[in-house]
C-alpha cells in the first residue's frame, strides 16, 4: 500500500468510525441550559454534547444508541440531577461502560445539587404525583442560582482539566460580572411582575417565582407530572374566578391546550415561556433565556392590564 | 429577598459537598439498596385448556403455553440495586409467581469502574442477546412475549455466568460483547461441559435519525449444548443430548415528534429467530434418535401511543420448522404439517408511569386448532423508578 493509499484508507476508516473530537474535554449536558452555561466557562476547551431540546420534557428520555454512545465518551457529564433524569441517566450510565462519569465521581456534575432546593417534600409518597424527594430539579430560572451553579462548575472543569485552570478561571470572573450586571439589569426590568399571580402549566417556575417575588396562582396539572383534565381545570377556572392571576405559562415542550383553554375561558393571556435556551428564538443563550422570559411575561402583564 | 444568601452557595464551590449533605440528610438508611416492586396480575379467558397445548414441531421448555386460565398473578417481581462500592453495582430481582414460587429470575454484579466503554457482569441475568431478551417482562408491550421466544428460548433465556461488554468510542453506537453459560437453561440443558455448557457472542448498532427517530439493530449467537435436556409435551417427558445453535437478527425503530414521547410516539419492532438442533432426541413414547434439525421464527410489531397514556399495539408471530422424518412421526417434534402463527392485538392505558392497565386478543395458531385468548392485565410499580432501557 503506498502513501497515498494509505491516506484514503485512513480517511474513509475516519470517516466510518469517526472516533472523538480533538477538544481538552468532552462534555455531556443533559438539558441545553447546562450545554450553554458550559460553553461560557469553558469555550473551546469543551466539545459539548446536548442529551436533549428544548421541545422534549426533559423528565421523558429515551436511553437511545446515540446517548450511550455520546456518554461512553464524555470527561465531564453536566445535568440538572436532583432526580430529573433518573428515567435514563442511570441506565446511560451502566450501559456506557464510563468509569469517569458514574455516581460519586467528579465526572459527574449536578447541578441542582449544588445550590438549596426549594419544596423538599417531607415524605415522598407517589399519591402526590411524580414529587422528587430532593426538591424541585428545575433551577435554571433563578439567575442567582445560576451564578452559584457557575462558581461550583468552574471548580469542577479546573479539577478535571488542571492544565487549564487559569483559563476556566478568567472565563468563569468574566462571566460572573457579566451576569451580576444582567441580574441587577433584570431585577430592574422584572419589578411590575413583582406579587403578581400567575398559573403555571407544571412545577417548572417555582425559582423564578422565588427570585422575582412571583405569586403562583395555580397548576393545570392536577397533581406534579398528571396531564391536565377538565375536572381540575373547571376548579381552578372557579377558583381564578374569585382571585383572579395575570396570566398563564406553559414550556415549549408542554402541550399548549390547556392553557389555552384557560386563556380563553378566564381572558388572561397564555404564555409560552423558553425554559431553557433554544426553547424561543430568541433565547440562544443563558441571557437570551432570561431577556426573553422576562419580555414575554412583561408584555403579557401589559395585555391583560 | 433579592440579596438572601443561597446557603449552600459559599460551600460548594468544593465538588465533594453535594454527597455529604445529601447523605446527612438521608441519615443512616441512606445506604439502603433501591426496591422495586412490580404487581402483576392478569385474567386469561382461553378458549381451549393451555393443559393440552403445543406447537407442533417445537419441544417446549416448562412454562411456556399461553398460561392458564383465569385469574392470576401473573410475574410480580421484587427488586433490590445498588452501588455495592465505586467499582461495583448489584442487582438482585426475585420473580413471584402465581404458584406460590418465588424464583431468582437476576442475581448479579456488575463493573462500574473498568472505563474504556467495558463493563463486566457475573451471576444470574438476562442473556443481551436478541432485543426482547434482556427486556423484563414488566417492559414488554404485550400480556406474553413473541412466539419465538417461547419456541426458542423458553420465554427468555438467563443462566448463570459471566458476560464482558466492549462499546466502541464512535459518533456510531456499536457494542460487542460475550457470554459464558453455565447451560442450565432451555435451549440449553443439563449443565454440560462441566457447568459451562453455553455461550454466546452479540454486537448491537444504534443511531438517531434526525430529531424524531432512533433505532437499534443487533445480531446475537448463542451456542447451548444439552446433556439429557427434559422438555414436557401433553404426550410426557422428552429429552435431548446435543448442540443448540441460534442465530438472531433483531431491529428496533422508535419515532416521536421532535423526539418528545410524552403525547405521541411509535414503536416498531422485529426480530429473526434461526435455529439448528443436532444431536440424539427421545421422544415421550419412543426410542432415541439422531436428530438434525432447522427451525426459524419470526415477529413485526408495532405500537402506536395516539394520546398521553394510550397505546395501541398488532403483533404477527410465525414459526416454520423443518420435518425431521420418519422416526419422529408422532412425536413431539412432528409438524404435522402446520405452520404456526399468531396475530395479537393490544389496547393499554397508562394512568402514570407507575400503572398499566392492558386489555389483548390473541387469534392464536400456533397450535394445529386455533384459538381465541382474551386477556386483561394490570402491571403497577411501586418504590424505586427503574430507568428503562431503550
Amino acid at each position: 500500500m503506498n502513501y497515498r493509499t494509505r491516506v484514503i484508507a485512513a480517511m474513509l476508516l475516519a470517516a466510518v468510525l469517526r472516533p472523538a473530537a480533538a477538544a481538552d474535554l468532552n462534555v455531556f449536558a443533559c438539558e441545553p441550559e447546562w450545554a450553554a452555561l458550559t460553553q461560557e466557562l469553558a469555550g473551546d476547551h469543551a466539545d459539548i454534547t446536548t442529551a436533549t431540546t428544548a421541545r422534549q420534557d426533559p423528565h421523558h428520555i429515551q436511553a437511545r444508541p446515540s446517548l450511550i454512545a455520546r456518554l461512553r465518551r464524555a470527561d465531564l457529564v453536566v445535568c440538572s440531577g436532583a432526580g430529573l433524569e433518573i428515567g435514563w441517566l442511570p441506565m446511560l450510565q451502566r450501559q456506557s461502560g464510563n468509569a469517569a462519569v458514574q455516581d460519586g465521581r467528579p465526572g459527574l456534575f449536578d447541578a441542582a445539587m449544588q445550590v438549596d432546593r426549594l419544596e423538599i417534600p417531607a415524605s415522598a409518597d407517589r399519591a402526590m404525583g411524580d414529587v422528587h424527594p430532593e426538591g424541585n430539579p428545575h433551577v435554571q430560572m433563578d439567575p442567582r442560582r445560576i451564578a452559584a451553579i457557575a462558581s461550583a462548575l468552574t471548580a469542577r472543569l479546573k479539577q478535571i482539566d488542571p492544565a487549564h485552570a487559569a483559563d476556566y478561571d478568567a472565563r468563569g470572573a468574566d462571566f460572573g460580572k457579566r451576569w451580576q450586571a444582567a441580574i441587577k439589569r433584570w431585577e430592574a426590568e422584572a419589578e411590575p411582575l413583582r406579587g403578581v399571580r400567575v398559573v403555571v402549566h407544571h412545577r417548572s417556575w417555582s425559582y423564578l417565582f422565588d427570585w422575582l417575588g412571583i405569586e403562583q396562582a395555580g397548576e393545570l396539572e392536577p397533581k406534579p407530572g398528571v396531564p391536565p383534565g377538565a375536572g381540575h381545570l373547571a376548579e381552578l377556572k372557579a377558583e381564578l374566578a374569585a382571585k383572579p392571576a395575570k396570566m398563564v405559562i406553559y414550556a415549549a415542550y408542554q402541550d399548549n391546550r390547556a392553557a389555552d383553554w384557560l386563556a380563553r375561558e378566564t381572558g388572561i393571556p397564555a404564555v409560552e415561556l423558553p425554559f431553557t435556551v433554544g426553547g424561543t428564538e430568541a433565547a440562544k443563550d443563558l441571557f437570551g433565556l432570561y431577556d426573553d422570559t422576562l419580555n414575554r411575561m412583561l408584555q403579557a402583564l401589559h395585555e391583560s392590564h | 429577598m433579592k440579596h438572601r444568601p443561597l446557603l449552600v452557595m459559599a460551600a460548594c464551590a468544593m465538588p465533594a459537598c453535594a454527597a455529604t449533605t445529601l447523605a446527612a440528610a438521608a441519615g443512616s438508611n441512606a445506604f439502603n439498596p433501591d426496591i422495586a416492586l412490580i404487581l402483576t396480575g392478569t385474567y386469561a379467558g382461553i378458549q381451549h385448556d393451555p393443559a393440552g397445548y403445543a406447537i407442533p414441531g417445537f419441544p417446549l421448555a416448562d412454562e411456556t403455553g399461553p398460561g392458564e386460565r383465569g385469574f392470576q398473578l401473573g410475574e410480580s417481581e421484587l427488586s433490590l440495586s445498588a452501588n455495592i462500592d465505586p467499582d461495583w453495582y448489584g442487582v438482585l430481582t426475585y420473580a413471584i409467581a402465581g404458584d406460590n414460587t418465588a424464583g431468582v429470575e437476576n442475581a448479579y454484579v456488575q463493573s462500574s469502574s473498568l472505563g474504556h466503554g467495558l463493563t463486566v457482569r457475573a451471576g444470574r441475568f438476562f442473556s443481551a442477546i436478541g432485543y426482547l431478551n434482556e427486556q423484563h417482562a414488566h417492559t414488554w408491550d404485550f400480556v406474553d412475549t413473541a412466539l419465538a421466544y417461547r419456541a426458542f428460548l423458553g420465554n427468555q433465556f438467563g443462566d448463570d455466568g459471566v458476560q464482558l461488554r466492549w462499546v466502541a468510542p464512535t459518533d456510531l453506537y456499536m457494542e460487542f460483547g460475550a457470554e459464558w453459560l453455565r447451560g442450565d437453561a432451555f435451549p440449553a440443558g443439563g449443565s454440560a461441559d462441566n457447568g459451562r455448557g453455553a455461550w454466546s457472542v452479540f454486537f448491537h448498532a444504534g443511531d438517531d435519525v434526525g430529531e424524531s427517530d432512533s433505532w437499534r439493530a443487533g445480531l446475537s449467537w448463542l451456542s447451548a449444548k444439552s446433556a439429557d435436556r427434559i422438555t414436557t409435551s401433553p404426550a410426557g417427558d422428552d429429552s435431548f443430548t446435543g448442540d443448540s445453535t441460534l442465530a438472531i437478527a433483531d431491529f428496533v425503530w422508535k419515532w416521536a415528534p421532535e423526539g418528545n414521547n410524552y403525547d405521541r410516539n411509535f414503536k416498531l419492532q422485529a426480530e429473526y429467530l434461526l435455529r439448528n438442533d443436532d444431536g440424539e432426541f427421545t421422544p415421550a413414547a419412543g426410542s432415541a434418535s439422531p436428530l438434525n434439525s432447522d427451525a426459524n421464527g419470526w415477529y413485526l410489531q408495532g405500537v402506536y401511543q395516539f394520546v398521553h397514556g394510550w397505546r395501541v399495539g398488532l403483533r404477527h408471530d410465525r414459526l416454520c420448522a423443518d420435518d425431521p422424518g420418519a422416526a419422529f412421526a408422532g412425536t413431539v417434534l412432528d409438524t404435522q404439517g402446520h405452520t404456526p402463527s399468531r396475530n395479537s392485538i393490544m389496547l393499554d392505558y397508562a394512568g402514570s408511569e407507575f400503572s398499566r392497565l392492558r386489555l389483548q386478543y390473541n387469534h392464536d395458531e400456533s397450535g394445529v386448532v386455533a384459538d381465541n385468548q382474551w386477556f386483561l392485565q394490570y402491571q403497577m410499580s411501586l418504590g424505586a423508578h427503574g430507568a428503562h432501557q431503550f
